[in-house]
């Protein structure tokens, strides 16, 4: 069971880059080799360490994009113009080269098709990363839990995924985007910030009694919290994540 | 200070650097109100150090600062710990 790969004391190994793609201008999907690695749950981070020369190190939490698939784990990180370790990551790192990290993180912030649904995934911008592992593992596992995605982006451009989310739409996976700032000519689904009246559109109804994974930037996330809350969401099918400005 | 405010989550590796076990699927309760919830879920403050607080009532849950080659952990507002083994 994944639950004892959990256990013992968490150490830092090295990870060699194989690849890295573009998602969008801000967005890269770095894939790693981790000789070891125990394999993950969708939802798990890890912590990525960086040490400069004079010895200063910098630690931060990504969340883990890919589905379990052997010794490989994709991170999709967005570049922040002033950060410490994204800009290296996203501009720097090339493949051969390695990193320190451990992993896989956490427990809480997860969700494995065993555990059912329906599910109602809630991403603003970056916060798309952890579940899209979700979305991932339940189609690599041919599961079909009736499963909801509402996403969050400022514009199509930043939408990250959008090829593979239209693909693996179907078999209980609808999709709803939201563009916050521009939308193309001929836009036809949300064109506005995430709102309760637009959860209460998109989401089962809380006498289906929806799971709800709510990831995002700490205001967007709060505000789909409170707002699930006020749609008779039982607050403890809400499991959320927040990241602030130097988080992943 | 709301933009600064996460989770749990954030901190699972620190926490499990420290107690070698997964902690945000632990169930504390709050000395302050009372209400049992998933560590996961409590809200994180960063800044010199680490402060964890109830999302119920705001109470200060429990405070950690860590540096090289220690963690300091003050555990007051916590009444119970419930952890896997």
């Amino acid at each position: 069971m994944a639950g004892t790969a959990l256990r013992g004391r968490l150490t830092w190994q090295l990870a060699e880059l194989v690849k890295a793609v573009a998602e969008t201008p801000r967005v890269k999907t770095i894939v790693f080799d981790v000789p070891g690695w125990p394999g993950h749950r969708a939802g798990q981070h890890v912590d990525v360490r960086l040490t400069a020369e004079d010895g200063y190190q910098a630690e931060r939490s990504y969340s883990i994009a890919s589905a379990p698939t052997g010794t490989r784990v994709a991170l999709t990180v967005q570049r922040l113009e002033d950060g410490e370790v994204s800009p290296y990551l996203t501009d720097e790192l090339r493949p051969g080269d390695t990193i320190e990290l451990r992993g896989p993180i956490g427990g809480y912030f997860v969700w494995e098709p065993s555990e059912g649904g329906p599910l109602m995934l809630v991403a603003g911008g970056s916060g798309i990363v952890p579940l899209m592992a979700m979305i991932r593992t339940r189609a690599a596992a041919g599961d079909n839990t009736k499963t909801r995605l509402l996403y969050s982006s400022r514009s199509q451009d930043d939408v990250i995924y959008r090829d593979e989310l239209e693909r693996l739409s179907g078999n209980g996976l609808t999709v709803a985007h939201a563009l916050t700032d521009s939308q193309p000519p001929g836009w036809t689904s949300y064109a506005r910030r995430v709102d309760a009246e637009m959860l209460a559109e998109v989401s089962p109804s809380p006498a289906e009694r929806p799971r709800f994974y709510a990831c995002g930037p700490t205001p967007f996330v709060e505000a789909v919290a409170e707002s699930l809350v006020r749609l008779g969401h039982d607050t403890r099918a809400i499991r959320t994540e927040r990241f602030g400005p130097t988080g992943r | 200070m709301g933009e600064l405010m996460l989770d749990g989550n954030a901190i699972a590796g620190l926490l499990q650097e420290v107690f070698a076990v997964e902690m945000t699927t632990a169930i504390g309760t709050c000395g302050g109100c009372g209400a049992a919830g998933p560590v996961g879920a409590v809200h994180v403050y960063r800044g010199a150090g680490i402060v964890l607080r109830c999302p119920h009532c705001n109470n200060v849950l429990a405070k950690i600062v860590k540096n090289d080659s220690q963690v300091w952990i003050d555990f007051q507002g916590i009444r119970t710990l419930e952890v896997a083994v």
